[in-house]
């Protein structure tokens, strides 16, 4: 992406051309565009999994794949799309933008940052291999609930390995933008100053040094269980299988947050810019972050209501669940307050910015029901739960990504993207992921479980209709690939300011800004 | 015209509509009303915040854009609007927290049972045993399911009998008695679960779990495996018919019988 940029600056600086320059390169900008292009590949690959899942649901009685490969299929999607594709994204918008907006010349610790990019390709490589395995990849699910995860094939050390490895690149990850935040911020920059968006990136990066370890232990005592003759998670031999799901969940509600604290710091830039009116409420911004962060860490067991726990246990997870809606709402409410008189343009950014809002919304309002607990023995491990995360996920999560790949590219590369063609991604991705998501709704309540290959035939209008919406989704996806090719072999034309009502640090620079983005840390007021 | 359409449109649901279910069932059960009570209740709670929220919003959008000359005001916080907006959501939340937190302590008071059923999951199929009147069996896919869901099975699906939710043994309840359900496993996690009687409960090995279920209606109430199991986890279903007491009675001791039968023709 930067390949132009880098043959300025290099004269001086003596880095390897060619291929050894991306494996040895120390430098923000070429390692968040590593990250970058890494999470666009891993979307198509995950992408490409949950079409062969879309496709043989298209109707009832299995038509393409086996029962045994459709649940590989079902695991390998999480994986690939949580670790490979969404983390990654975020992480390689950390590298781009930390720098450039907290007004530093480059990320705290660069040798570090080289590393815990180069550890993905490898985890994944071994993560995907497992497919090519006799008795296949890892097929228990995501969350790798034992006993089941336990009677795995093969490919079960390969999968702990290489979710090992993600930790660490994560942490890796988060050390650094904690390092580089916290010290390397322009003077005059004080925390209550930082951009939104690097207000949720230093409370996600604690997220992840708090949640990856515990990940680590409990997927460690699968291991043992299954290879050194522990038993952890296996009751035959005194062990306890719900208490996995404690771990699993106390590392996976935070991760559920770490997936979309920075989509908000996302949101809350680019709704700003296109209103041409401050943000509203950014104290308030960042103490509901930093809220939602907290109560991360005492709502997990909400993944599992229908355990057994003790009536008390119930309770008290029902309600600080349903608190996580007051600082959500205060989010909602305040980026609501930030469009109101203001002075709106919408260009591809902001569309999928507002398409952010409604849905992400909507998927919060389906949290909320779920929240229930009552209710949720009905909606748990159904569709409808499928639908709820889709919809944080989907239109939420990667619709942040694909509007701030939007908002900062024409700064990244100093060229602009066609806004005839983003805008067509755009309207082709919002109604295709309604299409997808939205009937998973109505099966889910009307009783389809998930993690099903086939379904009973009351269900299969409805799911030809998601599996007509995910081709969609898809296809629509390549044309973004094409954007993006489009964007980059044009000339560098785009202002250094691109966005009128635009505010912050990366905007003073040129576009493409230089290698080494602040030489001279700026003064900020 | 006016009337054919009115008849079109109320044949329709009917007919077609049956495949386009959209909701929770209400079902026959307290713990299953409750359930669809609480679920109504959030649900229209979110539409109207929704249709407030997206009200305002789309109302900024349309006028208060560039296109139509709007100018941008300068405010961007309120500390008095921030608080109501920070106090109302919580005042609801504590208003849909009473009637859940009640249900709640209805659902899981498995006290005063009338009959006991203990249910355990194998990879994949159930067990049913009668705690008190010493029935059991074991509950699986029935043949003719079993052979169309095979991968190129050449059946069409569609003409199966309830296909993928039908079992050789179904399990025989009576009506308006609170029944107390235990749930196990022998291998792996499963979840037993029919929508119209309530809510899921997992049986997990090393676990004994417990739900009650009190059946208003006579009928058959099909469900399934929700928990994943293993490769055949979408083909486990569940088979519950409820008949009145009287009827229940007839059928344990047919059961009975025929064990006996059984067991001296071995």
């Amino acid at each position: 992406m930067s390949a132009n940029i880098h043959d300025i600056h290099d004269q001086h600086h003596h880095t390897p051309s060619g291929l050894m320059r991306w494996i040895t390169t120390t430098n923000h900008k070429d390692i968040g565009s590593l990250y970058l292009w890494f999470s666009l590949l891993m979307f198509f690959i995950g992408g490409f999994m949950a079409l062969i899942i879309r496709a043989e649901l298209f109707e009832p009685g299995l038509q393409l794949v086996i029962p045994g490969f459709f649940n590989q299929m079902t695991t390998m999607h999480a994986l690939i799309m949580i670790f490979g594709a969404v983390m990654p994204a975020f992480v390689g918008l950390a590298n781009w933008q930390i720098p450039i907006m907290i007004g530093a010349p480059d990320m705290a610790l660069p040798r570090l940052n080289n590393w815990s990019f180069w550890i993905l390709p490898f985890a994944f490589t071994m993560l995907l291999s497992t497919l090519f395995f006799d008795s296949g990849g890892p097929a228990a699910g995501w969350t790798l609930y034992p006993p089941l995860s336990l009677q795995g094939g093969n490919s079960m050390p390969f999968v702990i390995l290489s979710i090992h490895l993600l930790g660490i690149s994560s942490i890796l990850g988060a050390i650094n933008v904690i390092a580089t935040i916290l010290n390397m911020r322009a003077p005059g920059m004080t925390l209550m100053k930082m951009p939104i968006f690097i207000w949720t990136w230093l409370i996600t990066a604690f997220l992840l040094i708090a949640a990856m370890p515990v990940l680590a232990g409990a997927i460690t005592m699968l291991l043992t269980d299954r290879f050194f003759g522990t038993s952890f998670f296996t009751a035959s031999g005194g062990g306890d299988p719900v208490m996995f799901q404690h771990i699993f969940w106390f590392f996976g509600h935070p991760e559920v947050y770490i997936l979309i604290l920075p989509a908000f710091g996302i949101v809350s830039t680019i709704i700003p810019a296109f209103s041409r009116k401050k943000l509203f409420g950014y104290d308030s911004m960042v103490y509901a972050t930093a809220s939602i962060a907290l109560l991360s860490f005492i709502v997990w067991a909400h993944h599992m209501f229908t355990v057994g726990m003790p009536l008390a246990g119930e309770i008290f997870f029902m309600l600080t669940t349903m608190l996580i809606a007051v600082p959500t709402g205060v989010k909602v409410f305040n980026w609501v307050a930030t469009m109101w008189k203001g002075s709106m343009t919408f260009e591809t950014p902001m569309l999928f910015a507002l398409a952010f809002i409604i849905l992400f919304t909507i998927g919060g309002f389906s949290g909320l029901m779920l929240a229930m607990t009552p209710a949720d023995f009905q909606y748990h491990d159904t569709y409808f739960v499928v639908a709820h995360f889709h919809y944080v996920l989907v239109p939420g999560a990667v619709f942040a990504i694909i509007a701030a790949v939007y908002y900062w590219l024409p700064k990244w590369t100093g060229k602009m993207y066609s806004e005839s063609l983003g805008k067509l991604h755009f309207w082709l991705t919002t109604i295709f992921v309604n299409v997808t998501f939205f009937p998973m709704h109505f099966v889910g309540l009307a009783g389809m479980p998930r993690r099903i290959p086939d379904y009973p035939v009351q269900f299969a209008d409805f799911n030809a209709i998601a599996s007509v919406g995910a081709f969609g989704f898809g296809l629509s996806q390549i044309l973004f690939v094409y954007i993006l090719y489009n964007t980059l072999k044009k000339d560098v034309t785009a202002d250094d300011k691109v966005w009128d009502g635009a505010e912050g640090l990366e905007w003073t620079l040129s576009s493409p800004p230089p290698y080494h983005s602040f030489e001279k840390a700026p003064r900020v007021e | 015209m006016k009337n054919y359409l009115y008849m079109l449109a109320l044949a329709l649901p009917a007919e077609i509509m049956a495949d386009w279910e959209v909701n929770m069932p209400r079902g026959v059960t307290p713990t299953s009303e409750i359930a669809y009570d609480i679920h109504m209740l959030m649900f229209w709670i979110t539409v109207v915040i929704g249709i407030l929220v997206f009200g305002v919003m789309i109302y900024s959008i349309i006028y208060h854009r560039k296109s139509v000359g709007h100018q941008p005001a300068k405010f961007h916080e309120s500390t008095k609007v921030e608080i109501i907006w920070t106090v109302i959501p919580f005042l609801i939340l504590v208003v849909c927290a009473v009637p859940a937190t009640k249900a709640l302590i209805m659902m899981e008071d498995t006290s005063d049972a009338g009959i006991t059923l203990k249910v355990t999951g194998y990879q994949w199929m159930w067990e049913y045993e009668y705690l008190e009147d010493g029935v059991n069996f074991f509950s699986k896919i029935d043949n003719e399911s079993n052979r169309a869901r095979r991968l190129n099975s050449g059946q069409n699906v569609n003409n199966v009998d309830n296909y993928l939710r039908n079992v050789d043994n179904v399990v025989v309840l009576p009506t308006d008695t609170k029944v107390r359900v235990l749930l196990t496993a022998s291998d792996v996690i499963h979840a037993w679960w029919v929508p119209e009687l309530g809510g899921k409960k997992d049986a997990i090995p090393g676990y004994v779990n417990e739900l009650w279920i009190n059946i208003k209606k006579p009928g058959v109430y099909r469900g399934a495996c929700a928990e994943l199991c293993g490769k055949d986890h979408g083909f486990m279903p569940i088979v519950v018919r409820a008949v009145p007491k009287m009827e229940y009675e007839k059928w344990v001791t047919l059961q009975k019988d025929n064990r006996v039968a059984e067991t001296k023709g071995n």
